[in-house]
């Protein structure tokens, strides 16, 4: 169950060469706001979006989620377990097999090898590769990748779970999998939080949507309002 | 995985104990990296594992024919003397490398999920243990040929492995948290760990250096102490004395904590750091 209550704002402080620079006395330390002011409350069971431009701080924003960057000022409050979709090269490692693999990434989520045991069966059924299990990750096309890591993300329901502009990989029937499993978790209560730039699939699949550009939310809305708003801004 | 966990970004422990407390809660991530390590780095290779064992011996051989025949060193029951140094020294240098390495490569992984930034550190010091015990195998073996009588004196070998540990553990700490601002440390660190090796008697007698100064040259170095550890009880056949064991034990926890408290005020700036 997750209710998020959030008021943050976020700042990546840069030095630039820093030592050349102390020396001729230019020291500058940049200020750069990935998010300011952003304010808002996610509850139980809703599929939200974000949309905006690359750079609008979209995976800022779900880093401080993940708990992957606190907040500058404000604060970030979250109920229940987070799962990320993680791309190939994030937790995967390509030289180990598919089956090392999900041991790997299901410690990364928190859970022990007892307890990836007991999923396995399941994780890879749904996945569909059990052909290639025990072969090296570098083996593996980037859809097949998704599809794995997909499966353990979401094999046990995650509270939270947050997907950013990756389901585009895979072919028809896994996406439709993936998506009925998303709808599922729904039901059951899960929050979703889907980052893409396809207004097609924010309007099928979230109710509420956020427009991010430069940091600043511009408008908190029904999907449909912000996905129409976003698009003609960049008309 | 404890679900109904709450994230209140405002309710923190202090950092110190925070990380500690990760730390802990992903024990058997760390375990999971280091077979992954390990894993991975003899998958490809035909010896393998073996390799680990082949290291040092063949250092050891190299070093045997350069110090008896070129320089005519006369130390008794020499091989154990370097295999001692170099397994010791190994360790440290492979720990202290690897943290800063590792953590300033885990760019596309602590930032997608969130992993305690100490783990880089341990998962070092876990692969390092690995390779520690099974280099111990090598000097098993030669310390059969030459019939040296194992002594009691071996049981303080865990607590040479213990202050070996916490020592390399907080300096990888404390080089991980400067490569973060600077990259370059990794590069600066390999060669003073190259100086540092020359300077710690791991191959030469420590007859070598000129008594007027050997107390100083030694004494004030912290791998001194740290290596006498492991060969009091596999060269010397004695317990390590008391004065070596207090210094050993306070320079590892000093650096430990030290490294610890630098690197945990800093670790919430990595993610966007690296």
């Amino acid at each position: 169950m997750s209710v998020v209550y959030r008021v943050t704002k976020e700042r990546i402080a840069s030095l630039k060469e820093y030592a050349i620079k102390r020396v001729r006395r230019e020291v500058t330390h940049e200020q750069f706001w990935a998010l300011r002011n952003v304010s808002l409350e996610l509850s139980r069971g809703e599929v939200f979006g974000i949309v905006g431009r690359n750079g609008a701080g979209k995976s800022t924003m779900l880093k401080v989620l993940a708990k992957v960057i606190r907040p500058t000022e404000g604060r970030v409050w979250v109920k229940g377990h987070v799962a990320p979709l993680l791309e190939m090269g994030a937790g995967f490692h390509p030289e180990l097999t598919g089956r090392e693999n999900v041991y790997l990434y299901g410690a990364l989520l928190g859970f022990t090898r007892e307890e990836m045991e007991a999923k396995f069966q399941r994780i890879v059924d749904f996945a569909e590769i059990w052909d290639f299990i025990d072969n090296p990750l570098r083996t593996y096309s980037s859809g097949m990748v998704t599809r794995l890591g997909f499966s353990i993300a979401t094999d046990v329901k995650p509270d939270v779970l947050i997907v950013d502009e990756i389901l585009g990989v895979g072919d028809e029937a896994f996406q439709r999998k993936s998506r009925q499993r998303m709808l599922d978790f729904c039901d059951q209560d899960a929050t979703v939080i889907l980052v893409t730039h396809n207004a097609a699939l924010m309007r099928s699949t979230c109710q509420r949507a956020m427009w991010l550009d430069r940091g600043e939310v511009k408008m908190i809305g029904s999907a449909n309002e912000v996905a129409d708003a976003y698009h003609s801004s960049t008309l | 995985m404890n679900e109904g966990q709450i994230y209140d970004s405002a309710d923190r422990p202090p950092r110190v104990i925070e990380e500690l407390l990760d730390a802990f809660r992903y024990r058997h991530l760390i375990a999971e990296f280091v077979r992954r390590d390990i894993v991975t780095r003899y998958k490809r290779s035909v010896l393998g594992v073996l390799w680990t064992m082949l290291n040092p011996l063949g250092t050891m051989l190299i070093m045997m024919v350069v110090f008896y025949q070129l320089f005519h060193i006369t130390t008794p029951k020499y091989p154990i003397y370097v295999l001692t140094g170099l397994i010791s020294w190994g360790f440290f240098s492979q720990v202290t490398s690897a943290a800063p390495q590792t953590l300033l490569w885990s760019g596309p992984l602590i930032h997608r999920v969130y992993i305690p930034r100490t783990l880089f550190a341990f998962t070092s010091v876990g692969a390092g243990l690995v390779n520690l015990v099974l280099s111990f195998v090598p000097l098993a073996l030669i310390m059969a040929i030459l019939r040296i009588p194992p002594s009691l004196s071996l049981l303080s070998l865990p607590l040479a492995v213990l202050l070996m540990t916490l020592f390399s553990l907080g300096l990888g700490l404390l080089l991980s948290t400067w490569t973060v601002y600077f990259p370059d440390v990794i590069d600066i660190y390999s060669i003073v760990l190259t100086a540092w090796m020359y300077l710690s008697a791991v191959f030469y007698p420590y007859e070598i250096i000129p008594i007027a100064y050997r107390w100083w040259f030694f004494n004030l170095n912290p791998m001194y102490h740290l290596i006498l550890l492991f060969r009091d009880p596999l060269y010397y056949g004695n317990w390590p004395s008391l004065a070596h064991v207090g210094a050993a034990s306070l320079v590892s926890i000093s650096t430990l904590l030290v490294g610890w408290f630098a690197f945990a005020r800093k670790a919430d700036e990595l993610a966007y750091r690296i």
